[in-house]
């Protein structure tokens, strides 16, 4: 269900997502109390490489991170029943899934 | 019987299935569950299955589900857990007890339980003692560097042997294995463990991935791989380190640790072999 290398990708992909967490809350909370609005928002990402950077990054380990979580929950729930085949296939569906939606958001606020 | 009475509820049936039976026992002083279930089993229903040998906390042949958490039936006094009975009805005031046999294991009649499985994976963790063996088939243990440090490297058990000089004689003398050598240390932190299967019925990752080896398994891996006279290391760190049921599946909930009746921490063992597993797929060894 899960070998040593998921194992050790689910890890390493929660130690890295634990500063972007951080500094994703901290956008959230100095924008907010900022009183910026949406267009307001939008005319400082548009075009903001960095922005970019930031984003697509936690938007590729956060995919790594819940696929691997995701098939832990599936093999469980299942008692076994799944077998290798299946949570592969579900593993690469939720990654490929979520790092699609994830990037098409950063693209819609950053282009 | 009077107001001394315990009501009590036990789990009979087999493979196919079976539910609670209510029986009534004399409430007695220092009782234990198991008592309750002798005198049940002699004076009220002789085809009473269930499993016992020390009755003094030795063995580990005794445990069962007691008020929906296993335990050791000989060392748990009644007084102790019929007043947190569950399953008591609205008015209800005697003592309760409610008996099952342990959860995670097959179960063969009544209150016994299949090890079968149990065993099975202690044997697939690698959890028997690999000896180096001299020519004539004898176990050994010479060189080392007497700090309980060793090679870990690629190497069986088989006869290929990096660490021992050529010249070494049946005089050779051992290194020794100091008791407060770290790894030693780890290994007798965990030795205690009598196969009771306390921590396996407690473990909610054995319940939901039937093909994880268990706390007990593991345990008894770690104990081995801190073993400097044992020459499996390889071949064990591969056992516990498999996908489908190695040590990464663990969720770190402790039960194992809450439930063992001799205090030991399979959770802390789990939680070296992850690091060691970890350590193995770096450097390639897994592969």
């Amino acid at each position: 269900m899960l070998g040593a290398g998921l194992f050790i990708a689910q890890r390493v992909t929660a130690l890295i997502l634990a500063p972007f967490v951080i500094a994703h809350l901290a956008l959230i909370i100095i924008a907010v109390h900022g009183g910026l609005d949406a267009a307001e928002i939008l005319a400082r990402t548009r075009g903001n490489p960095w922005f970019a950077a930031f984003y697509q990054t936690f938007v590729t380990f956060a995919a790594l991170h819940a696929a691997i979580g995701v098939r832990v929950i599936c093999a469980e729930w299942s008692r076994g029943r799944l077998n290798a085949i299946h949570l592969d296939s579900i593993t690469l569906t939720v990654l490929l899934l979520l790092f699609c939606m994830g990037s098409f958001a950063v693209f819609a606020v950053v282009v | 019987m009077g107001g001394d009475e315990l009501r009590v509820n036990i789990w009979r049936g087999g493979p196919g299935g079976g539910e609670m039976m209510a029986y009534r026992a004399p409430r007695l002083p220092s009782q234990t569950a198991l008592d309750v279930v002798t005198w049940i089993q002699r004076h009220v229903e002789p085809g009473l299955s269930y499993r016992f040998s020390c009755r003094v906390g030795m063995c580990g042949s005794c445990a069962m589900t007691v008020n929906g958490v296993p335990r050791w039936t000989c060392r748990t006094h009644v007084k102790d857990v019929a007043r947190r009975g569950i399953g008591i009805g609205r008015g209800e005031r005697r003592p309760h007890l409610e008996l099952a046999p342990l959860r995670n294991l097959p179960v063969l009649k009544d209150l016994v339980c299949d090890m079968s499985e149990f065993f099975r994976k202690w044997q697939r963790a690698e959890g028997v003692f690999h000896g180096d063996r001299g020519e004539h088939g004898e176990y050994i243990f010479r060189g080392g560097r007497g700090d309980g440090h060793r090679d870990n490297g690629h190497r069986s058990n088989n006869g290929h042997r990096g660490r021992h000089g050529k010249h070494d004689t049946r005089d050779t003398t051992p290194a020794p294995i100091l008791p407060a050598d770290p790894r030693r240390a780890a290994a007798d932190a965990a030795i205690e463990c009598i196969n009771c299967a306390v921590c396996y019925a407690a473990c909610d990752v054995v319940a939901s991935n039937p093909n994880y080896l268990g706390p007990a398994a593991l345990n008894r891996a770690w104990t081995l791989l801190n073993d400097a006279r044992d020459a499996a290391q390889y071949e064990r760190v591969r056992a516990i380190a498999d996908g489908g049921g190695g040590c990464q599946n663990c969720h770190s909930q402790h039960n194992c640790a809450r439930h063992c009746p001799v205090q030991l921490s399979p959770a802390r063992s789990i939680a070296g072999l992850k690091q060691r597993a970890v350590r193995a797929a770096w450097r390639g060894e897994l592969l």
